[in-house]
């Protein structure tokens, strides 16, 4: 059963095939056997997921049960779920339990799909390779030595490792994006505001926005349909209707512009990743596809735009983290000083201090304009390169990161090395515009990821584009061979 | 570029961070990494360019002021490290 798509599932629930308290059990059982040589999973919720699986039962046999009806999911540990333990990957959250629900899911509750638990992430989402998490990094089931990138790794890995078939996470500067390519999966990171921000662990709020992880684009078309929605709790989220995901995948791409820029291109792309990626733009264009090369100039000017703006937003976001009403508090506290400054230095990790310090010191007096202020207008510039863009083009291609999955503690001590890994994912979150990553080869045995950006909401088109190329393709149904062993389907 | 002692020790008391005294080198070398990259940004000619908060030029939105909340005071208290009589406890503050 985990080898079919959130489709065929879907379909098998509907003529019933198998039941989803069938279903749960079978990914449950999964979890159980194959999560520890991962740790893609940490909070499982059986008794929940049971519970929702049999009531999903009952739905499905009134007729008329919505599609993603009795499916079993994962959701990041960055969304907040009513009474079980929501803790970001950190430490200053490993005790939070939270009294409400965000909204993506109580959307998901909503539409009868099971939550069997929540998926390991980088701290606070910051990090590209799951290595900042406090329980320990998720390990790629492609290469059990090589992360699984980040920061929403956790749900990256449970998807390739069919533990899930399908999960959600957020994506900062690429952490839906990345993660997709280094395993082998399809992530979409939706318009800034399409899917609700209330409930998602904030931080950097003008950046964040969450997203379907599953293995093909027809499935994430179905998560995405549930994800998005209006909501007034979001002050950002933008009031514009949601369409059908799933009605334009079948369209033909004939006549489709895809630009493809030369910055992309450059120096430090690995040459089998760029093989890969000029091989699926050939297939696109074997389709009907136009290649156009395009030119954005400025793009390498988003890593340094993006570590001003994404802590700045940061140092203030996680500054409600301070002992008093959640979370961590640190042990005999003398005064109310100490109180705030052992448990912010004992609560959060490595990294996470880190951005606190350099969006504090870019935020200081004397400092703003020129950290803070220029980085808006370079994001500002960042954004006219793209308007360009699509004025000449309906969808931009390249890779989605420089190489395929790299080993543990590769990086080194110069976190700037981390950065560049975010290199061609970054300036779309500066844009707000949405991207996705799709398999699209294989290197060293390690999955390559192509990065489909498309104009702002028209996540349709580029569910459309993803989906025809993988209708002549196999590079998304590839398995890694750490779960081929015993795995009876 | 590296970041001063002083500077540092700011940073830290405005961020509410205790820092370690012996890993203030190691804090300052890994911020001025950091701040090497952001600092590509200052060779930018951003004249004339207006800066941009929000990707969809959005406002906030205002609402009628009511009350859209229940009060969930004892949920939220229920998962605060100290409470006594409905109300968060610190440490003292005035003597």
């Amino acid at each position: 059963m985990h080898n079919l798509t959130i489709a065929q599932l879907a379909k098998g629930l509907q003529s019933k095939d198998f039941s989803s308290v069938e279903l749960t059990q079978h990914f449950l059982a999964r979890i159980a056997e194959l999560n520890p040589a991962y740790n893609a999973v940490i909070t499982v919720t059986a008794e929940q997921a049971l519970k929702a699986a049999a009531a999903a039962d009952k739905r499905l046999a009134a007729g008329n049960a919505p599609a993603l009806c009795g499916i079993p999911i994962l959701h990041k540990d960055i969304f907040c779920t009513n009474g079980v333990r929501t803790s970001c990957g950190s430490k200053m959250l490993d005790n939070f339990i939270p009294p409400y629900s965000a909204t993506v899911v109580e959307n998901f509750e909503q539409a009868g799909a099971v939550v069997l638990g929540k998926t390991n992430m980088d701290e606070f989402a910051m990090g590209s390779s799951n290595e900042t998490s406090f329980y320990g990094p998720v390990k790629n089931p492609w290469a059990t030595d090589c992360v699984p990138g980040g920061s929403s790794g956790g749900s990256a890995a449970a998807v390739a490792a069919r533990l899930a078939p399908g999960a959600t996470a957020t994506d900062t500067g690429g952490s839906i994006r990345q993660p997709a390519a280094l395993c082998g999966i399809t992530g979409l990171k939706p318009t800034y505001g399409r899917v609700s921000r209330w409930g998602m662990i904030a931080f950097a709020s003008s950046l964040d926005q969450g997203g379907p992880m599953a293995r093909t684009a027809e499935d994430c078309a179905l998560l995405l349909n549930c994800m998005a929605s209006y909501d007034d709790k979001d002050s950002t989220c933008i009031d514009r209707d949601v369409p059908d995901y799933s009605a334009d995948l079948n369209n033909s791409i004939k006549g489709l512009k895809i630009g493809v820029p030369k910055e992309y291109f450059s120096d430090g792309l690995h040459a089998g990743t760029e093989d890969a990626v000029r091989s699926a733009l050939a297939e696109l264009e074997a389709q009907g596809a136009e290649l156009v090369e395009i030119s954005l100039p400025n793009s390498a000017l988003s890593v340094p735009a993006y570590y001003v703006i994404a802590p700045a937003e940061a140092s203030a976001n996680l500054s409600r983290f301070d002992g008093v009403k959640y979370g961590y508090r640190c042990e005999d506290p003398k005064d109310l000083n100490d109180l705030y400054t052992r448990t912010r230095a004992e609560g959060f990790g490595e990294e996470v201090q880190r951005r606190i310090l350099i969006g504090t010191y870019c935020l200081s007096a004397g400092y703003y304009d020129a950290y803070y202020g220029k980085a808006q207008q370079v994001r500002r510039l960042i954004q006219q390169d793209f308007e360009k863009a699509f004025a000449q083009v309906d969808v931009i291609m390249g890779p989605t990161c420089p190489s395929p999955a790299f080993k543990f503690g590769s990086k080194g001590d110069d976190p700037v090395a981390m950065y560049l890994e975010d290199i061609y994912t970054i300036a779309t979150n500066l844009a707000g515009l949405p991207g996705m990553s799709v398999p699209c080869g294989m290197v060293e045995s390690k999955p390559v990821g192509l990065q489909i950006i498309g104009n702002y909401f028209d996540e349709a088109r580029m569910l459309n584009v993803a989906h025809q190329y993988q209708q002549a393709t196999d590079w998304h149904d590839q398995m890694p061979a750490s779960i081929q062993q015993g795995a009876e389907s | 570029m590296s970041i001063e002692r002083h500077e540092i020790e700011k940073l830290a008391t405005l961020s509410r961070i205790a820092i370690n005294e012996n890993t203030i080198t190691e804090v300052s070398q890994r911020l001025g990494s950091v701040l090497e990259l952001v600092d590509q940004l200052q060779a930018v000619d951003t004249s004339g360019v207006a800066a941009m908060p929000h990707p969809l030029q959005a406002t906030q939105r205002l609402r009628e002021d009511e009350v859209t909340e229940i009060n969930q005071r004892e949920a939220f208290q229920a998962i605060a490290p100290d409470t006594e009589d409905g109300l968060f406890l610190v440490p003292k503050v005035i003597e």
